[in-house]
């Protein structure tokens, strides 16, 4: 194996610990736990971006790390622990998912993901071309953690990595989108997560529970 | 290298590893001693106990078969000769070409069946119970530990260790985030594998939790003397096989007698942190419920294939 510049070694070296903490992430019980691995997923995020933005000068990708570092590592983990300390499910534990199973599942995902993105990268023609199928992995790991969590807050957090994720495949593919579609996506994901904070409180009043389990039910208790 | 040369160093690792097996046992527990705010029994306390051992007479119980008595001395050639096998002090010995990694972790594989079988022989209730643990145990690391041999594996082209061992020490300094899986990984086996504290307690006797203990509580005098040593030299082993993957820098090639003299004191240094290490990772650590073992062995293995996938996607 040719040995690679350090930069490409190091945008690998963050690839892998991404998708290390969306694998942590998925298995993580603890809510709190979950709040702060989304915070750290951010934080390499944002290293993984400055050290694309260094080695292929691309300034507008610094700025795209500055709005990560403001909004997914200190705004978004902030308004979150403010949430579940109002709803007072600060120690709550998840009980129902079976980890080993999520594992073997989530390890199927990601050779799926690693093989649907090896032939395009095979064509990109970037530094972090061999990080889109980490990317693509991340993705479908975060929409595992949706569909097998049952609380409302877990599934938001779940929302927010994939978008993470979804952040990681642009900067991989393409250096990162334009500056226009990242504010506004930006902008969405905030004012989703105070969308979903007043739902939260909505669910909790009427079923007394954050189980979206509830939900299913049509009938009038 | 003349075969005589090879020969001699053959010889001369495989003893010095047998004798300081019980140093590296007493040099973990001073550790976790001094750590615990005791002053702890000293780094020799493993030859004094064992010496005990040896002088006292062995009782068997009256329904104990040949395979009871004969299982110590399977177990103790078992482990001898995988720590034969791996490259401790130096590479290319005459003995390594006669296994692989895959070979290795069977012999490891043989040991366990054959304490499990010794463990019900007698049929008291703790020693099936334990048995029936390391078994689940071990169906449960063996998967990721071959694993984590395979990452190292692809990497050098090669599953004999010397080559792994070789490919790795000789070359430029890169960062194999496969590597980084693997090396957690084998951590956490490593644990498992030895009884140490997450998954059991090597502290513990008469206690339901035990696992190791449970299976060889029937034993006695040089019989568990020799359980013992077996178990020393298998946490010697995993240490040392985890030395030549993920720290193979400063190894001797055979015949090389200067190097040795070097090899020697960067395997003591190596040695030395890695038992400090061991028990301060028992230290901040709390022994987990049994059924949580799954969990943690079942992370270990996707961390392990992780690694491997890493591999295939970002280092080819």
């Amino acid at each position: 194996m040719p040995s690679l510049p350090l930069s490409s070694q190091l945008i690998n070296l963050f690839a892998a610990l991404l998708l290390l903490l969306a694998f942590a992430m998925l298995t993580q019980r603890r809510i709190l736990s979950l709040i702060n691995l989304f915070a750290l997923q951010g934080f390499v995020l944002v290293l993984s971006t400055g050290v694309v933005a260094y080695s292929t000068h691309q300034t507008h990708l610094y700025y795209s790390a500055l709005l990560t570092l403001i909004l997914k590592v200190l705004l978004l983990p902030w308004i979150l622990h403010r949430l579940i300390r109002a709803l007072n499910v600060r120690w709550d534990v998840e009980t129902l998912i079976d980890i080993p199973a999520t594992m073997l599942i989530g390890i199927v995902l990601v050779i799926f993901a690693f093989n649907l993105a090896t032939p395009i990268s095979q064509i990109a023609g970037t530094i972090t071309r061999s990080t889109l199928g980490i990317a693509t992995a991340s993705i479908l790991l975060a929409f595992l953690m949706m569909i097998t969590r049952r609380k409302a807050v877990s599934q938001v957090i779940g929302f927010l990595a994939m978008e993470n994720g979804l952040f990681f495949a642009a900067t991989s593919a393409t250096y990162g989108m334009p500056m226009v579609v990242e504010l506004g996506i930006a902008l969405d994901v905030l004012i989703g997560t105070f969308i979903f904070g007043v739902f939260f409180f909505h669910i909790r009043e009427t079923f007394e529970s954050l189980d979206i389990h509830h939900l299913e039910k049509l009938k009038e208790r | 290298m003349s075969i005589t040369s090879g020969i001699v160093f053959q010889v001369l690792q495989s003893v010095l590893v047998v004798l300081i097996a019980p140093l590296m046992l007493g040099w973990v527990n001073q550790c976790r001693a001094w750590l615990q705010n005791r002053s702890g029994a000293g780094i020799w306390q493993p030859y004094q106990v064992l010496n005990k051992l040896f002088h006292k007479d062995a009782v068997l119980a009256h329904n104990a078969s040949s395979l009871f008595r004969a299982t110590p001395y399977i177990l103790f050639g078992c482990m001898w000769l995988a720590v034969g096998i791996v490259p401790v002090l130096a590479t290319s010995l005459p003995f390594a070409p006669a296994a692989d990694v895959i070979a290795l972790v069977g012999l490891f594989a043989l040991a366990r069946v054959f304490v499990s079988l010794a463990g019900m022989d007698i049929g008291t209730s703790f020693g099936t119970l334990g048995a029936r643990r390391e078994m689940m145990i071990g169906f449960l690391a063996e998967p990721a530990m071959l694993m984590t041999l395979f990452t190292a594996s692809l990497i050098s082209h090669s599953t004999s260790l010397v080559t792994i061992v070789e490919t790795l020490a000789h070359r430029e300094l890169v960062i194999y985030p496969s590597m980084a899986f693997a090396a957690v990984a084998f951590l956490m086996v490593l644990l498992a594998e030895n009884a140490r504290i997450p998954i059991d307690n090597p502290a513990t006797h008469l206690e339901l939790t035990m696992i190791h203990e449970a299976m060889i509580l029937e034993y006695s005098a040089r019989h568990l003397a020799l359980v013992e040593w077996a178990a020393s030299l298998k946490l010697t082993a995993y240490i040392t096989i985890g030395i030549a993957m993920f720290l193979p820098w400063g190894i001797a090639q055979a015949g090389d007698w200067a190097g040795l003299l070097i090899a020697l004191a960067v395997l003591a240094v190596k040695l030395a942190l890695a038992g400090a290490g061991l028990a301060l990772l028992e230290t901040i650590s709390a022994k987990m419920r049994i059924f949580r073992a799954p969990e943690f062995l079942g992370t270990a293995f996707m961390l392990a294939t992780l690694g491997m996938l890493i591999h295939f996607l970002l280092e080819i």
